[in-house]
């Protein structure tokens, strides 16, 4: 049993990704869209508070939103992943629910 | 297979500055028509929304903090409150109204509604639900 969890807000100006990352358990996904993907940016303010809870939370990135905003997939935090549209509706498939961090 | 299922609401925006929290409520009342085992969570300064007291008198707006206690006639029993969020607010659970409901399974005695968790029984929770409906 597992969670997929949506945030869509920057975590530079609103502490929403930083509450889903202390109530995601082991095994979760958390998938950044929107202004979020700002989330998975190396070298951040964010970046470790990100990378902590990597090695049991899988990192996932909206590609479109990234690309949206100029933002190159050499700079986000090694391990996260980039998906589309089509690997969104995958990771909504691939777990039991989903929580978006509103 | 059971056709209830687990509905948790998860409240993390204070009561007045957006819509969130009332329509939040709302959602909650008619969502309660459909007999299925409903949770509110409120963490972040969803916990906020809870606090005893509230008076909209002079910002026109409705004071919706009272309907609240009305939850429990539609058994909606369960509120939980994250402590870690009370505590990075200075607020203890005895700044928050008392919210109760009568226990048809023990000869209709008053119970609290309200249910301080920890941040890990809050992510326990969440982990445990069917549906996770967000505000």
């Amino acid at each position: 049993m597992s969670t997929l969890h949506t945030v869509n807000k920057s975590p530079f100006g609103n502490a929403t990704l930083s509450s889903c990352l202390g109530h995601c358990l082991p095994g979760d996904a958390v998938l950044l869209i929107e202004d979020a993907v700002y989330g998975a940016l190396e070298g951040s303010a964010m970046a470790d508070q990100v990378k902590a809870r990597m090695g049991e939370v899988a990192l996932y990135v909206l590609d479109g939103d990234l690309k949206a905003r100029g933002i190159d997939a050499g700079k986000l935090i090694s391990g996260a992943k980039c998906v589309g549209y089509d690997g969104f509706v995958d990771l909504v498939t691939e777990h039991d629910r989903t929580q978006s961090w509103l | 297979m059971s056709d209830i299922k687990k509905f948790l609401y998860v409240n993390r925006k204070p009561p007045y500055g957006t819509i969130y929290a009332l329509e939040s409520l709302e959602v909650v009342l008619i969502g309660a028509a459909f007999e299925q085992d409903v949770s509110l969570a409120f963490l972040d300064d969803g916990v906020f929304q809870l606090t005893r007291g509230q008076n909209t008198d002079a910002i026109g707006v409705k004071n919706f903090s009272p309907t609240f206690r009305a939850l429990g006639d539609y058994e909606v029993t369960k509120l939980y409150v994250e402590r870690e969020s009370l505590e990075e607010r200075g607020l203890t659970e005895g700044d928050l109204q008392e919210i109760t409901y009568e226990d048809e399974d023990d000869d209709w005695e008053e119970k609290p509604s309200i249910r301080v968790v920890s941040r890990a029984e809050m992510a326990g929770i969440m982990a445990d639900q069917d549906v996770v409906l967000s505000f």
